[in-house]
Parts: C-alpha cells; structure tokens; sequence
C-alpha cells in the first residue's frame, strides 16, 4: 500500500523508528533491485537471496544516506558492490556469454518468458534475451541506463568511474547488444521485417 | 566502418538527449538528407525503443515480508563517521607519542653530554654506548608495560564499541 511519500519523507521515518515504512521502498524498488542483481548473479535463488540481502543494508546503512544523490543512485551503489563482493566470494566466472550452450541456459531462466511466449518474437523479447548474452558489466550499465533510470552523472557515482568512461562504457555495450541481436536473432529480425 | 562507429555514436548521444547543442541542428539535418543516417537511426531507434520497453524482472512475491522479517531483528547503524569515534584515534596516537618521546629522553638521558672531542656534534658518537641503553632492564620493562597497556587499553574499548553495537 502506497502512502504517497517520496523517498527521503519515507527514510526520515524510518530514521525516526517508523520500521514499517521501510518496505515502501522495498515495494518501489525490488524489480530494480532484482533485476540488476541478476545482470550478475544468473541463478534466480542466488539472486533473490543477494537481493533480499541488499535492502537490509540499506536499511541497516540508512544513517549513511546523506541526500545528496537520488535514494535509487545510493541503492544502485550498494547493489553494485554486494553483488562484486558475492561473485568474489563465490568465485564465479564473471563470463562474456558468447556461446550457443549458454544461449541455451538462458532460454532456460525463467526471466519472464515462457515457451508459448517465444512465440511472440517480438524486439523486446529480443533485446531482453540479448541483455542475457552480454557479460555482466555492458548488461548492468545497460539496465542502469534504461531500467533504472539513472543518468550517465548517476551511474557514474554507482560504478566509481569517470564520465567519460560511462559514455565509453555504454557506447561500446549498446554496440554489443546490436551484434547479439544480430547474431542470434537475424531470422526473428526478418520475420518481424515483413 | 570507423565512420559507421562515428555515426552511431552521434546518433546514440542525439537519441539518449546528450548531444551537444551545436551538434543537434548538424544532425538533424543529416537525418534529413542523408540515407545511411536514417538507417542507421532507425535501427538505433528500435534497440533503443525495445531497450526501454523492456520488462522488469519480478521477484517472488513473499520478497517484501522477507525482507521485513529479516530487518525486524536489526536496529540501523550509526552513520559511519560516528562510529569512527575521535577519541580512540587520539588514544592510539597519544599513547604511539608518548612511546616515542619516552624512548627519546630516555636515550638522551644516557649520553654524556660533557665529553668533548673533534666531533662537529655536540656529543662524540663514538661514545654512545648503544648496547648499555638497550640492554637495559628498565627500558625492557618500561617498552614491555606501554606495550601491553596500549593493547589492553585498546581492546577494551573495541569491546566496549562491540557491545554497544550488539546491544542496538
């Protein structure tokens, strides 16, 4: 249920000892959340698990959230950086998905899209399925970009890397994308042409 | 191809609102006139489109409750400068200060500052006895006792700090 209060209105009750306002911005923010999670962790479990993790640091850190940035560009900063600490300790290979058995495994994930949905072929479809085929770092600038809202200055502040090198970043991710989708798309491509 | 690359990156920064506002009329006049350009573009468009049209993914739908039970039995941390109290970087430095200086009259206190020889020093080198100074019992102890009482004092009150973090 939605009070109507922004972010910072919420957090300061939460500050004030007002807990339950906190899953507010659970509410608001666990897609955002999960799906960047699962630009780096692939298993939906693991995700869930790391992304349930992240909010009670934030909730546990909310004494550090200074304003001076969006609630999300601060949330997106711990995202980041839990998931870099969880694949290190795992030790999980932070691969480029550039081959058909890994094509396969990511027909498999349950990312929203079941079989009689393939049947659809539509770009979206396309573009979410070549989001998958991309390494973890060109998949998250690209979900911070345009499913998260965030502005190139933001996502700046989230990965710890200059401006310029954002613009580099997803320049070069969006070219990727395009060859995926060229790649392992092309026939889809076609149809949808004619 | 290096051309193709430099399309492709002004159209990115003229669809994503970043170009520079010099650069807009030049490209949209290109877009206008130029077939490659609208090619491109319209291609570019459609990532672009399909990029935003995308779904979010959903997490189970116990995600929320989870994690309200999870952080019932936190309580939020003091922010991170307020933990870093002063004082125990003062402790630590006094007590590394007072170290040091101890040593220091110590060691001068054991020269023989009324010899007098050809050195450009006030005191001969020559005749600093190093291994009488650190030989000596008293400085062993006085070393052995700063060292243990820095320590102690230390711990305690990084136990101190860990109980009050416990206790929140």
């Amino acid at each position: 249920m939605s009070t109507g209060l922004n972010d910072k209105e919420i957090i300061s009750r939460v500050l004030r000892g007002e807990q339950h306002h906190f899953a507010e911005l659970v509410n608001r923010y666990q897609e955002y959340v999960f799906t960047l999670t699962l630009r780096f962790i692939k298993n939906r479990q693991d995700a869930e698990e790391v992304a349930q993790d992240i909010f009670i640091k934030a909730y546990r850190s909310l004494n550090d959230f200074k304003g001076l940035s969006k609630f999300s560009t601060w949330l997106y900063t711990i995202v980041h950086n839990t998931c870099i600490t969880f694949l290190r300790k795992k030790e999980q290979v932070v691969h480029s998905l550039d081959n058909e058995n890994i094509f396969a495994t990511v027909n498999n994930q349950a990312s929203g899209f079941d079989a009689n949905q393939l049947e659809q072929k539509s770009r979206v479809y396309m573009a979410v399925k070549a989001i998958a085929l991309l390494s973890t770092d060109d998949a998250e600038i690209i979900t911070l970009f345009y499913k998260a809202e965030q502005s190139i200055e933001e996502i700046s502040r989230i990965l710890g890397i200059e401006i310029s090198a954002v613009k580099v970043r997803l320049h070069r991710a969006r070219i990727r994308l395009k060859e995926k989708m060229e790649k392992y798309f092309k026939q889809e491509v076609k149809d949808l042409d004619y | 191809m290096k051309s193709e690359q430099s399309i492709e990156e002004r159209l990115w920064e003229y669809i994503d609102g970043i170009a520079p506002a010099n650069e807009i009329p030049v490209i949209e006049k290109l877009l206008a006139d130029d077939e490659d350009w609208k090619n491109a573009y319209s291609e570019l468009m459609d990532v672009h489109q399909s990029l935003q049209s995308s779904e979010l993914e959903q997490p189970s739908l116990r995600f929320t409750k989870n994690v309200m039970d999870k952080i019932a039995v936190y309580n939020i941390m003091p922010a991170a400068k307020k933990y870093i109290n002063k004082n125990i970087i003062w402790a630590i430095g006094s007590f590394f200060i007072i170290l040091i200086a101890g040593l220091l009259i110590y060691g001068f206190a054991q020269v023989d500052w009324s010899s007098t020889g050809k050195s450009k020093f006030p005191f001969d080198s020559g005749e600093i006895d190093l291994s009488k100074t650190f030989n000596s019992t008293y400085l062993y102890i006085f070393m052995m006792a700063n060292v243990v009482l820095g320590l102690m004092f230390f711990d305690r009150l990084l136990r101190r700090k860990k109980m009050s973090y416990n206790k929140d």
